[in-house]
């Protein structure tokens, strides 16, 4: 075994391989850029090597750099993670000839699999399922057009070269096959130097189901089953499970030897996954191969046991698998939540910056990776489980450098609906401060009917949310929960503030047990009786909630129980009440005496300002330039000024077509967040 | 005797209905709430003991003997917060338009003069017309009275002043003397001339809300020092103001119970400030993070945002705290900036409130605007107040404590009691790159000699320790225990004694 390994990556996925390392005894060396100085990947290696700065092209993609750190610190072996260097085969052709050994696949392997086209012609060849499509080269945009109408809108248009939705567009005519050629090729030759592109058909009611496949280098290799990733954005995957609830044992079983095949077609030694898009009736057609450690692959680890790092490791070290296919049965549910720093409400516009206040849920033990004793850090054990993949910490930044992924969330359950469950609750317990993220829309997603009935396509979000997220509302009886927890947290905070010094002795205040809670536009007058171990909340009809919980004034986490169920509260402060954000809703919770609530309601309404004409800074940023004057006419989608912020110019752009009437803002101007910085008329 | 005693209660019920029920309606229609339901907000329910509820005035000029409402257009007495003795009085717009007679000012002065001498805070409610015109001179008189009370209870007591609607005239000059002055967004205005003189005098155009609404006293003018959303909110904020503040001169702040660990150790704290030293971070994060339960009650929070002011608890215990706000102008001390922290010290010194002080000040704002706006005196009122501050005064410098501004801010040498400086800290006269190009002159042609003279100056004096060295810098500490360390200051000075020389008063350069 080695005694020493480089990690060529950072963020969460660095940190994750450092430890497993760590449990098999073995050094880790870390690499990190000039913005990762302080990054947790950093602090948790035994070593740690700079490679320069920040931008990836720059450091973490250089070879020459990540050989030198390699050769400086004697790693033995090094671990690409996922992204940068993990399907280069210049890389591990690097390697090889540096008697470094790679753990991953064998450089012919990424090769063959890196390639759209030809893992296409192999996979056949291999008797895998594909989608029909043109795989030779394209040469111009006329040709694509042809080659769309002889397969059939509608069609996707692909860079060879691609993943993670780069490069990719989706055609159902001449118009888009011509435009989604051009921009594709564009796009694949920035991000990858390689333009090259192909067509094949899109399929319809299409769900992403992924088999992850192990093979060591003495011709063995298993499949352990599948993971359902359907729930993407952009065909970035949001969502991930294992199983997926929609195969039955049968198409498993052909989805699973077929991978296999695969895998072995082309000397397949590594973890890998072959990617299936599968139709409504089961059909399943083969994407592409992933031959790296997958973004999602805890799911996989949580239902099997089997620790996918410490596997590629021993393989990558020459030993033999220790499992057999038999031994791989499927152990309950397990769910994945990438929690990335995107403002749901803007549209996911990446939010980067400062973590003011970081607390992941605690880790919780459970299902078989506990019973194969491959947890990887002591927690305790339950019935569900919380694993909980991160890179950052708090006071930690969210680099605009990288992809802004603040952690991946993952429950276990011995079923779907346990492992759902459970997921709601940890996320409601994960504090994120200082910059917007996704927890209210994954959280949404989580309560969502068709997800909870598995019954979803990849077009899952752009249907279900066309026009964006703009919040939950909960139904009423999640809503009375929340004002039986609200009034009894306040009526604690109204207690504490009797007892300041200084007070008339005899003639105190005298907490009184009547409230009206306000929330979500509901309003409702309650009577509260305390007794030492919670508070028993009725309602005016009649219907009583029992809150119990250990909530102190101040703790920006209720973890109560209602009704003996959880019910977990981020709480922040509003004047008269609590911000509160569970299961992806976001409210304003106002605790009022009766006396209060009936003088609240003469307070006249005040309307947000109609902000529908006027244009919103949409990040904190510097004005750069103002591109149109007072009296102008602009049409929709004319660059009306261009914002700095983090050193990213953004060309704020018109909705729609309109007159300039007022400008508040010129070039040097530091703007906050939906500041005004023109109108129209 | 049963018709005597329910004789009581029908003119309690009259006085009560104040102007009546169409003019309470209408005080509804413009969404503000009487001056009884005011106080019902703002007191601890069932409280409220009211004086001169059947007072009415004594003019009898023209035709004024025909109505004369039990009390007078004010509602006065006094009544607990938390069970805390506070003196209220608050003015009834629905009766004679909440106009100041000698007997409105009358009950006024009454509960000013038992509040200074039972030593409880005083919580004005403004809502008034102006002057009473028919009564002439005895209401000018009676303002007068007022004003005088305002000025003898500085210091003595804490005066609060809530503005829920009209504030024009010689009225403004009572809440103008109070201690803090909070407003209503949309429904309160102040002004010493109203829209009608001011374009007669001099042909501006302006609106009632734009000469003196919320958002001017609190954004441009800084007469105010908050402003709420409505009565409702207005008043429950005050309650919480009231929660910090002693009530009395002779007592100490109040304490109470708290939830968080004195100890508490925030790690994150350890990152905040930037290593690029021209990148701002935000300071309220480290308020936040220091205060007990992340509570901070903030003073001028709209108003030369380059400085905070507020306050917080430590260990249960009031703390005002002032720090410069990297986020605007670099934190950079200047008129207005200088004129807001003073006040702000000067409240807490007079009311023995410790002083916390968090540092990162690049110096004072160049420019003509500033020289000919008099910074040197607005500055000097800064310096001043932390000079004859003899409270506890502890002070963190987390990064930039630059020349002049530097002793400004609580540094030793205004007495201060702990100077804490994080290791980021810059204690020095100024920049270096700014001191290189001055004692290198000569080397300005070569960019790599001033490079090098830069870094010669950052290694020297970029850093804590030379201060440090002299003593005036007591401790170096690590912000995550920054906490720890302040609250174990503050405990240490709770006993704190220090006199100033005898003096009349004294002459700050106002």
């Amino acid at each position: 075994m080695f005694n020493k390994i480089l990690i060529a990556n950072r963020g969460e996925i660095a940190c994750r391989v450092i430890k497993t390392a760590r449990k098999m005894g073995i050094k880790t060396v870390a690499i990190y850029s000039d913005a990762d100085k302080h990054a947790l990947h950093v602090k948790m290696a035994d070593e740690a090597i700079h490679i320069g700065p920040p931008p990836a092209n720059q450091s973490y993609i250089v070879i020459d750099k990540v050989m030198a750190a390699i050769k400086e610190s004697g790693a033995e072996a090094v671990h690409p993670g996922y992204g940068f260097l993990s399907e280069n085969a210049k890389f591990a052709e690097a390697l090889a000839a540096a008697g470094v050994a790679f753990i991953g696949p064998p450089q012919g392997a990424i090769e063959s699999m890196g390639d759209k086209i030809t893992s296409k012609k192999i996979a056949q060849d291999a008797g895998v399922s594909t989608v029909p499509g043109y795989m030779g080269l394209i040469e111009d945009a006329e040709e694509a057009v042809k080659i769309s109408n002889d397969i059939g809108y509608p069609v996707m248009i692909k860079a060879s070269a691609g993943g993670g939705g780069k490069g990719m567009r989706i055609a159902w005519n001449d118009d888009e096959a011509r435009e989604g050629f051009q921009s594709s090729k564009n796009e694949a030759a920035n991000s990858f130097g390689d333009d090259r592109i192909f067509i094949e058909k899109f399929v319809t009611q299409p769900r992403h189901i992924e088999i992850q496949v192990l093979c060591d280098t003495h011709g063995n290799g298993v499949y352990l089953h599948e993971r359902e990733c359907s729930i993407q954005r952009r065909n970035q995957k949001v969502v991930e499970e294992a199983p997926s609830p929609f195969l039955d044992e049968a198409t498993r079983k052909a989805m699973g030897e077929q991978s296999l095949a695969l895998a072995h077609a082309v000397g397949y030694a590594s973890a890998g996954t072959v990617e299936f898009i599968v139709d409504g009736d089961k059909n399943f057609y083969f994407l592409e191969m992933n031959t790296r450690l997958q973004v999602e692959h805890p799911v996989t680890e949580l239902i099997t046991g089997v620790d996918l790092v410490e596997q590629m490791i021993r393989v990558a070290a020459g030993e033999k698998l220790p499992m057999k296919q038999e031994d791989l049965t499927i152990n309950g549910w397990a769910i994945e939540n990438r929690l990335y720093a995107e403002d749901p409400y803007r549209n996911f516009l990446p939010s980067i910056g400062r973590l003011t206040r970081y607390r992941p849920p605690m880790e919780v033990a459970a299902g078989p990776m506990l019973d194969a004793g491959t947890w990887h850090d002591d927690a305790p054990s339950g019935e569900t489980g919380v694993r909980n993949d991160t890179g950052v910490f708090e006071g930690g930044e969210i680099s605009m450098y990288y992809d802004p992924m603040i952690a991946k969330l993952c429950t276990w359950g011995a079923d779907r609906a346990a492992a759902i469950e459970a997921m709601r609750v940890a996320l409601d317990r994960f504090e994120v401060e200082g910059i917007g993220h996704n927890l209210p829309f994954v959280a949404a997603v989580m309560d969502h009917p068709k997800f909870v009935s598995g019954d979803m396509t990849t077009a899952f979000i752009a249907e279900e949310y066309p026009d964006g997220f703009d919040g939950v509302t909960l139904d009423e009886g999640e809503l009375k929960r929340v004002a039986a927890a609200c009034a009894a947290m306040h009526r604690v905070g109204e207690i504490r503030r009797t007892r300041v010094s200084g007070r008339m002795d005899n003639h105190e205040r005298k907490v009184g047990a009547d409230w009206n809670v306000a929330l979500q536009g509901q309003s409702y007058d309650v009577v509260i009786a305390a007794d030492a171990d919670g508070s028993t909340v009725r309602f005016p009809d009649g219907t009583e909630h029992r809150v119990e919980g250990d909530w102190t004034p101040g703790n920006p986490l209720a973890d109560m129980l209602v009704d003996g169920a959880p019910l977990v509260l981020k709480v922040g402060k509003i004047s008269g009440g609590f911000n509160i954000r569970t299961r992806g809703a976001e409210l304003k919770v106002h605790v009022r005496s009766p006396r209060q609530a009936e003088l609240a309601k003469l307070m006249p309404e005040k309307l947000p300002p109609d902000t529908s004409k006027m244009l919103l800074c949409p990040m904190p940023g510097l004005i750069v330039k103002v591109d149109v004057e007072v009296g102008q006419e602009v049409q929709e989608g004319q660059a009306l000024c261009t914002v700095e912020a983090m050193k990213m110019e953004n060309i704020l752009r018109a909705e729609r077509k309109g007159v300039v009437s007022k400008i508040n803002a010129s070039a040097g101007d530091s703007f906050a967040v939906d500041d005004v910085i023109m109108e129209f008329e | 005797m049963k018709d005597i005693l329910s004789e009581l209660e029908d003119r309690r019920d009259g006085a009560r209905l104040g102007g009546g029920q169409k003019r309470i309606d209408a005080q509804h229609g413009r969404g503000k709430l009487t001056a009884r339901e005011r106080i019902d907000l703002l007191l601890d329910e069932g409280s409220f003991e009211e004086f001169d509820m059947f007072v009415t005035h004594r003019c009898t000029d023209f035709g004024m003997e025909q109505q004369k409402p039990a009390g007078d257009g004010v509602v006065t007495g006094w009544g607990t917060i938390n069970g805390r003795q506070v003196y209220v009085f608050s003015q009834d717009f629905t009766v004679l338009g909440g106009s100041v007679s000698a007997t409105h000012a009358a009950k006024i002065v009454k509960i000013m003069d038992m509040a200074m001498e039972n030593g409880a805070p005083v919580i004005g409610i403004n809502d008034s017309g102006g002057a009473r015109i028919q009564e002439g001179v005895d209401s000018l008189a009676g303002y007068g009275d007022v004003f005088e009370r305002n000025i003898r209870a500085s210091g003595v007591v804490p005066q609060i002043s809530v503005i829920m609607g009209p504030c024009a005239g010689g009225a403004v000059y009572s809440p103008a003397m109070t201690d803090f002055i909070f407003m209503v967004k949309d429904s309160s205005y102040m002004f010493v001339t109203g829209p009608d003189v001011v374009k007669t005098v001099t042909n501006e155009q302006v609106t009632a809300e734009e000469l003196g609404g919320a958002s001017t006293h609190t954004k441009k003018s800084s007469v105010a020092d908050g402003a709420f959303e409505n009565d409702v909110e207005a008043l429950a904020e005050v309650r919480r103001l009231v929660d910090f503040l002693p009530l009395n001169n002779r007592e100490m702040p109040p304490v109470r119970p708290f939830f968080d660990d004195p100890a508490r150790v925030e790690n994150s704290l350890d990152t905040l400030v930037p290593e690029n030293p021209n990148q701002p971070y935000d300071m309220k994060e480290l308020i936040l993070k220091l205060a007990d339960e992340g509570d901070f009650y903030e003073i001028q929070e709209d108003f030369a945002k380059n400085i905070i002011t507020g306050f917080i608890r430590l260990e249960g215990r009031t703390v005002g705290v002032v720090a410069n706000q990297p986020m605007v102008l670099a934190g950079v001390l200047d008129i207005d900036s200088a004129r807001k922290a003073a006040r702000f010290v000067r409240f807490c010194d007079c009311f023995e409130i410790p002083l916390l002080t968090l540092v990162d000040v690049p110096g004072f704002l160049p420019g003509t605007s500033q020289e000919y706006g008099g910074v040197i005196k607005h500055g000097a009122k800064l310096l001043y107040a932390y000079g004859e501050a003899t409270v506890p005064k502890v002070t963190v410098i987390t990064r930039k404590a630059y020349g002049g501004a530097y002793v400004v801010m609580a540094s030793k040498h205004l007495r201060a009691d702990f100077n804490y400086a994080w290791p980021t800290a810059e204690v020095a006269v100024m920049g270096a790159k700014g001191a290189t190009e001055i004692i290198h002159r000569g080397d300005l042609g070569d960019p790599e000699k001033i490079a090098q003279h830069t870094k010669d100056y950052e290694d020297r004096f970029a850093n804590p320790f030379v201060a440090a060295e002299r003593g005036f810098i007591d401790e170096v500490i690590m912000p995550h225990s920054t906490r720890k360390r302040v609250a174990r200051a503050f405990a240490s000075l709770r006993s704190k004694k220090q006199k100033l020389p005898w003096k009349k008063h004294d002459n700050i350069p106002l």
